[in-house]
């Protein structure tokens, strides 16, 4: 089949124009680095199938973190195989920063494969002032050159017909020297810029770079998003799906709860106990009461909520300004800014948080950064069980949990940061503009998001839930919980039956807090338990994640860390509070 | 060319632009730096510092730019 690949600096719009080509949804964000995997989609050229694939944004030839070691792997590999004909490289081109940006074409050109420019971002050179000759541009390079906005489709027809008559340029290799010679030639003579005043976003942009204005409007930022994934979140479990709940569910399984009752054994599993002879969703663990109601009822609304909030931070281009806030910060835990980033990800979910941290450049950082995000950063569906659980109790018990999670991870990193040997590297960010993020464009990547919680994490609670059933009507609980009675009980003051939510917890954290409930725990203890639960144990896909990219003996280490981190905080928790 | 005007990324007031006219960084910065537009010979704009060390914003072309302050501490800049 033939072969198109996306390549570009970071930023440019590869993914957006992956969308165009192929109609696959992939995320695309406003800042550099959001695809670290390559994506593979296909698309018709003409009668033929071809296969496209989104490479992650590299600046050039020569990868600087394990993003652009990726994308360089796929190059190489695509030119190594015999380049057949139709196999062509694409190459994303931000319009508004041709100079920097025809650095990689040049290289291209030179790796013996057919090379297309695409200038996207088109439509924004108008209101920069900037004017690009593409006749001459194509001329002078001796490739096809298309402009493009690929968040309106515009100029695809064009390219689709090119992918056709590329060739490949017959260009010897240049040293890096010849290269930026023969741009700073290119660009005199096929660009120009009008002087343009500064306009009210500059001054936005530069007020919230500026230490003095940007910190408190960093602070204000978080608040106001916190705010605001709560309002949305309680929101939509108080007026949506509680109400569906109650109104619809709870009398069909009433039913069905009557239907069973000479099947005791099924009864448990599937409706489980009725606590005053009603369906209690929080404590009756039937895999078809809790188990449903814990993934739509409770966790839906705050993935939905979180990944609003966050899809907006991420296309707005405000997430870079962040990493150069908080960049000294940073540094101390053995991170640079840009780290935030992946953070940030964890709190939706910690498997894309862990492979964000490939676009930091080095192996200490990737372990710190994977090993904090796997502690120390709930995920939005851990999150919303903790306010469904805590929250009854007002605002306290919850900030604690938070307050010993962010602490936990500050100090941890800073521990991090001094006993692993080496450096944190600099810092070096590309900040975009602020663009409107489009709301097709949020729409579609809050729908991708919600339906990979649904599709991945529903079935494994459902599956996590049946597990539980089934061992605790078997008894089989028991010799876990007695064998691990010193540490639980003795060290974290909680009862022997907390073992199985722990257990759980490998499973999936939210079903593993929502299993706290039935047990009549204090405050106390549930505060110590959310906490342990956080930091315990990854969940079983996080725990996939951290050994495919850390390896085995550095997830190894990080597990060490985990466990002494847990220990040490649960204990600590259980005898000052 | 005179030397009395050259000064470091840090010591470039913000708002103050020159023109770049010595990387000092290693070879792998000086190449991370150059594929990001900030070259000997480019003009270049600060926008702002962080404090306590922190990283330095620069302007280059259309492009602004986040570097980290050991790193900004070897771009040496002719003030304009």
């Amino acid at each position: 089949m033939k072969k198109v690949l996306l390549m570009g600096n970071p930023n440019v719009g590869k993914s957006a124009v992956f969308c165009r080509l192929t109609g696959v949804h992939v995320v695309t964000s406003n800042y550099a680095g959001t695809t670290v995997e390559f994506t593979k989609g296909y698309m018709l050229l003409g009668q033929e199938k071809a296969e496209v694939v989104d490479v992650p944004g590299t600046y050039s030839l020569e990868p600087t973190c394990k993003a652009e070691e990726v994308a360089c792997e796929i190059l190489k590999n695509a030119t190594k195989e015999l380049v057949r004909e139709g196999d062509v490289v694409v190459n994303v081109v931000d319009a508004t920063n041709l100079e920097r940006n025809l650095y990689l074409t040049l290289e291209l050109m030179e790796q013996n494969i057919p090379v297309i420019v695409v200038l996207n971002m088109w439509d924004d050179t108008k209101h920069r002032g900037i004017s690009i000759d593409v006749e001459k541009l194509a001329d002078w390079l001796g490739v096809p050159v298309v402009p493009t906005v690929a968040v309106t489709g515009e100029g695809f027809s064009k390219l689709i017909t090119q992918i056709y008559k590329a060739r490949t340029p017959m260009v010897r290799k240049h040293t890096l020297e010849e290269r930026w010679e023969d741009i700073g030639k290119v660009v005199s003579q096929v660009q120009r810029l009008e002087h343009r005043h500064h306009t009210l976003l500059d001054i936005i942009q530069d007020l919230t770079i500026k230490p003095l204005t940007g910190l408190p409007i960093a602070a204000g930022f978080a608040y106001l998003a916190f705010k605001l994934i709560r309002f949305i979140g309680e929101g939509l479990i108080t007026y949506v799906m509680q109400p569906l709940f109650d109104n619809f569910y709870t009398p069909l399984m009433m039913k069905f709860s009557l239907l069973l009752s000479s099947w005791p054994f099924w009864h448990d599993v599937l409706i489980g106990k009725l606590i005053g002879g009603e369906i209690d969703y929080f404590q009756s663990l039937g895999v078809l009461t809790t188990g449903l109601f814990v993934p739509l009822a409770a966790v839906l609304p705050y993935i939905v909520s979180f990944y609003f909030v966050l899809g907006f931070l991420e296309d707005s281009g405000y997430l870079p300004r962040l990493a150069v806030l908080l960049d000294n910060l940073m540094h101390k835990i053995g991170l640079h800014g840009f780290a935030i980033v992946p953070t940030l990800l964890g709190f939706g979910c910690n498997v894309p948080g862990i492979l964000a941290t490939r676009i930091l450049e080095s192996k200490r950082e990737r372990f710190i950064a994977s090993t904090l995000i796997s502690i120390g950063i709930p995920c939005a569906a851990l999150q919303a069980m903790i306010f469904g659980v805590l929250g009854k109790y007002g605002g306290g018990p919850v900030a604690i949990v938070y307050t010993t999670l962010l602490v936990t991870w500050i100090v941890l990193g800073f521990i991090l940061n001094k006993a692993i040997p080496g450096f944190s590297p600099e810092l070096l960010l590309e900040i975009p503009p602020y663009r409107l993020p489009p709301l097709n464009i949020l729409g579609k990547k809050l729908w991708w998001r919600i339906k990979g919680f649904l599709l991945d994490a529903v079935p494994i609670m459902l599956v996590g839930v049946l597990i539980v059933n089934i061992i605790t009507v078997l008894g089989l609980f028991e010799s876990v919980a007695n064998l691990s009675a010193p540490v639980v009980t003795g060290l974290f003051g909680l009862p022997k039956g907390a073992v199985t939510a722990i257990v759980i917890g490998f499973l999936r954290k939210d079903i593993a807090i929502g299993m706290l409930v039935p047990l009549q725990l204090s405050i106390k203890q549930l505060i110590v338990a959310c906490v342990v639960l956080s930091m315990f144990f990854p969940c079983i896909a996080t725990f996939t994640v951290l050994l495919k990219e850390l390896g085995l003996k550095a997830m190894l280490k990080s597990m060490f860390v985990m466990i002494t981190v847990v220990l040490v905080v649960g204990s600590l928790l259980n005898l000052i509070l | 060319m005179s030397h009395k005007n050259v000064v470091s990324l840090i010591k470039l007031k913000s708002g103050q632009s020159g023109v770049v006219v010595g990387l000092e960084a290693g070879r792998g910065a000086t190449h991370r730096l150059e594929s990001m537009g900030i070259r000997i010979g480019k003009n270049i704009k600060k926008i702002s510092g962080m404090f306590f060390h922190g990283p330095v914003m620069v302007q280059v072309g259309h492009t602004q730019v986040g570097i980290g302050y050991g790193m900004a501490s070897k771009v040496l800049v002719e003030v304009a």
